[in-house]
């Protein structure tokens, strides 16, 4: 599992906690499991025309970062370098909370998402990508004859 | 509330079902990477979201303050379904030791990811203590 995006959030850890026992009661969790607490940390929300999805992925390499849409399932993979010592130089390392490596997170996207009108854009190291929903199911008013 | 990013957008008034900022004041602990070597200390610091005018450094006595607010905005009406970074501050605190030289720090932001060089002071860089064999 990835390590947690704030490891010093109290209130955080708190929260997870309570969630955890949540799940731990919830006989048929979904397949891919409940998805918290992984790199980098996803805020997913939903406006009439449109999914918004925030990924806080501070430091990693534009060219590394991969977005994938496939059958409703969308995977943001990347990768982010270390910035630790190498083995042989003379440094200390103090304090190691930051994630590094490979990663890739996954999410299913509500049906009415589509696939041809997909967005997405990196600034400040946060990615957001902008699903926009099909026009079917954005609300109409219907005139009465 | 410029500090909660997920459930509101600025301009928007606060709906009857919006819930004030869970934390009040509170910010989020950034993960950090703190290296040391021969010249000084290098910090790393994830700040997601932040641009160089919303990050404050400060360095007072032997305290180090980190302060840094998150400008994302999000689109009206956006209705949150999942969040995992509730709060768009950031702070953290350090105490440094005497050995630092506070005057010569140096701060990129690039990225998110705020790098920290603390150099040592002159008189506490390294020497090689030759040992007398008698």
């Amino acid at each position: 599992m990835y390590r947690t995006f704030f490891p010093r959030d109290m209130l955080a850890e708190m929260d997870r906690l309570q969630r955890d026992m949540q799940q731990a009661f919830d006989l048929a969790p979904t397949i891919r499991g409940f998805g918290s607490n992984g790199f980098p940390a996803l805020n997913v929300g939903a406006t009439p025309q449109a999914v918004e999805i925030y990924a806080f992925a501070p430091g990693v390499d534009p060219a590394t970062l991969e977005v994938q849409l496939e059958r409703g399932l969308l995977t943001i993979a990347g990768k982010r370098a270390s910035v630790l010592p190498e083995g042989d130089a003379k440094a200390a390392v103090h304090i190691n909370e930051r994630f590094e490596g490979a990663f890739r997170r996954m999410l299913t996207l509500p049906d009415d998402a589509d696939p041809d009108a997909v967005d997405a854009k990196l600034a400040d190291g946060v990615l957001r990508i902008t699903i926009r929903r099909r026009a079917s199911a954005q609300p109409r008013r219907i005139a009465v004859q | 509330m410029s500090n909660d990013i997920q459930t509101r957008s600025t301009g928007v008034p606060e709906s009857t079902e919006a819930k004030a900022p869970r934390y009040g004041s509170a910010a989020l602990t950034p993960p950090v990477d703190v290296i040391e070597d021969a010249g000084g200390i290098t910090l790393y610091a994830d700040l997601p979201g932040v641009a160089r005018e919303n990050l404050s450094l400060h360095v007072e006595a032997a305290t180090l303050t980190i302060e840094a607010e998150s400008n994302l905005t999000v689109p009206d009406g956006l209705k949150t379904s999942h969040t995992e970074v509730g709060l768009g501050r950031f702070r953290r605190v350090f105490t440094l030791s005497k050995e630092l030289d506070t005057e010569k720090v140096s701060a990129e932001l690039a990225q998110g990811v705020l790098k920290l060089r603390i150099p040592k002071a002159e008189h506490a860089k390294p020497r090689r203590i030759n040992v007398a064999v008698t």
